[in-house]
């Protein structure tokens, strides 16, 4: 069979993951909705939260689009399609698949189509090379989910404290990481002060939406207030650009 | 008489069997592009390119497993770890629904408003991303313009900024520490900015040590 990057057996082998990886979204879905109707959740709540996630998930979703266009160019659409449907990111792909190119005494950035040989064993690396979580989790999840409960239970405050900061850890990172540029502007280069600014406009378009909870008591806004702060943060990301570039 | 699992074991039992056959079936696809246009692989190549990619991003996977577990609960970490994308998109998504609802990622209903999210998050991804491959000629053109560029660019910032003040103004004293930590570290060394899944782990292990000193002290 002639091989080519974008030949139909390769759209068929990848919707088969893919479609696998979708039923265990569903079927983890519904064993939790089922037990939060027996523990007595409001629906309505359990609703609430399909439908905001749904919401915020839009444009992070529509960005993975844009990965997968950009690695198909070099790769064919159903392997990326595939590989940033199931654990992968583009922060990830790019790097695997241009080492595996280089480990062939290829150059990514000039790359116009590859041999089967060559896809194979691209293929290899990427799904190879990040594949730690999948297992690790199985084997290590239930002791740590086991240890945070018996921590809450042992003490219920440091319990709480404990939580808050594992996501401030988190958040912490990546307010930092967003001034990584910021010594630029000691050199006279503005376009580091483009992550904070619009940082700065997520931030306060979320106090506008709290407000409008407290004040108006506009109760939806409390379901919308992320993806609203995220649209608006990005959409400023435009003319801050043009101001700053 | 057969022992009845609880909520909990379920998962973890579900999640085991899921994941390790998800693992399978991700190996079986070079396997089976191999087999089918009859191409072996370039076992050098692979080394090789396994050498330049895995130390570095196991190492990240090992640290994020330990990280993102407790954050994400039992049923959204099977869930998130196979669907990827955990850091911009399935643990804000799970954060932000806990926040929503005020609820405990250590109690049974913060384990199901996750997994709720993490499920509802990974479908709807799926979902864009196949009309995204099927309306891929007539979409590159938009989404790949350059008005639009700077927005998809600077995700990171508008999604951080607005999870963070929320998390920040409930618990400030917390914040302090690691927030200033990651601000210094970040300007000071600008290079750490291609390392954020490493700087993850270092913002949660300083922050739950300064957290504890001041719990210890009596000042949170």
């Amino acid at each position: 069979m002639q091989f080519d990057v974008n030949h139909p057996v390769l759209y068929l082998l990848a919707g088969i993951v893919v479609l696998v990886v979708l039923a265990q979204s569903v079927a983890f879905l519904l064993r939790a909705w089922k037990r939060g109707k027996e523990i007595g959740m409001p629906m309505d709540k359990l609703r609430r939260i399909v439908i905001s996630t749904a919401v915020f998930t839009l444009a992070p979703a529509t960005a993975i689009v844009i990965s997968v266009i950009s690695l198909s160019k070099k790769l064919g659409i159903p392997l990326p399609w595939m590989r940033l449907s199931v654990v992968g990111a583009i922060t990830y792909e790019t790097p695997a698949a241009a080492n595996a190119l280089s480990a062939m005494g290829l150059e990514w950035a000039e790359i116009t189509s590859l041999s089967a040989t060559q896809y194979v064993t691209v293929a290899a690396v990427m799904t190879m090379g990040i594949m730690v979580g999948i297992w690790l989790v199985p084997v290590v999840g239930k002791k740590l989910i086991g240890g945070m409960i018996s921590l809450e239970k042992r003490d219920r405050k440091w319990g709480e404290i404990f939580s808050a900061s594992l996501f401030l850890g988190m958040i912490s990172a990546f307010l930092g990481y967003v001034f990584s540029d910021f010594s630029s502007v000691f050199h006279g280069d503005t376009s580091g002060l483009i992550p904070p600014l619009v940082m700065l406009v997520s931030a306060a378009m979320m106090g506008v939406c709290a407000l409008a909870l407290k004040k108006l008591n506009w109760r939806w806004m409390n379901d919308y207030a992320l993806p609203i702060s995220l649209i608006v943060g990005m959409a400023s990301a435009i003319p801050i650009t043009a101001w700053l570039s | 008489m057969k022992k009845e699992r609880s909520y909990i074991d379920s998962v973890h039992h579900a999640g085991r069997i899921w994941n390790l056959s998800v693992m399978v079936i991700l190996l079986l696809f070079p396997v089976a592009v191999s087999l089918i246009f009859n191409a072996g692989i370039d076992w050098r190549g692979f080394a090789f390119g396994m050498l330049a990619t895995a130390p570095m991003y196991w190492a990240v996977g090992i640290i994020e497993t330990f990280t993102y577990v407790p954050m994400l609960g039992a049923g959204g970490s099977y869930l998130a770890f196979v669907t990827g994308n955990i850091t911009n998109l399935k643990a804000p998504a799970a954060l932000n629904a806990l926040e929503q609802v005020n609820a405990d990622i250590k109690t049974e209903e913060g384990e199901i408003v996750s997994t709720i999210a993490i499920a509802v998050s990974s479908i709807v991804t799926t979902l864009i991303i196949v009309l995204g491959v099927l309306l891929i000629t007539p979409l590159t053109p938009v989404l790949n313009s350059p008005a639009l560029a700077p927005a998809f660019d600077q995700i990171l910032p508008a999604l951080f900024g607005g999870l963070g003040v929320v998390y920040i103004a409930r618990n400030w004293k917390i914040a302090i520490a690691p927030v200033l930590l990651m601000l210094v570290l970040f300007t000071s060394i600008p290079a750490l900015g291609g390392l954020v899944s490493i700087m993850v782990p270092v913002g949660v292990l300083f922050s739950l040590a300064v957290s504890r000193i001041l719990y210890r002290k009596g000042l949170l």
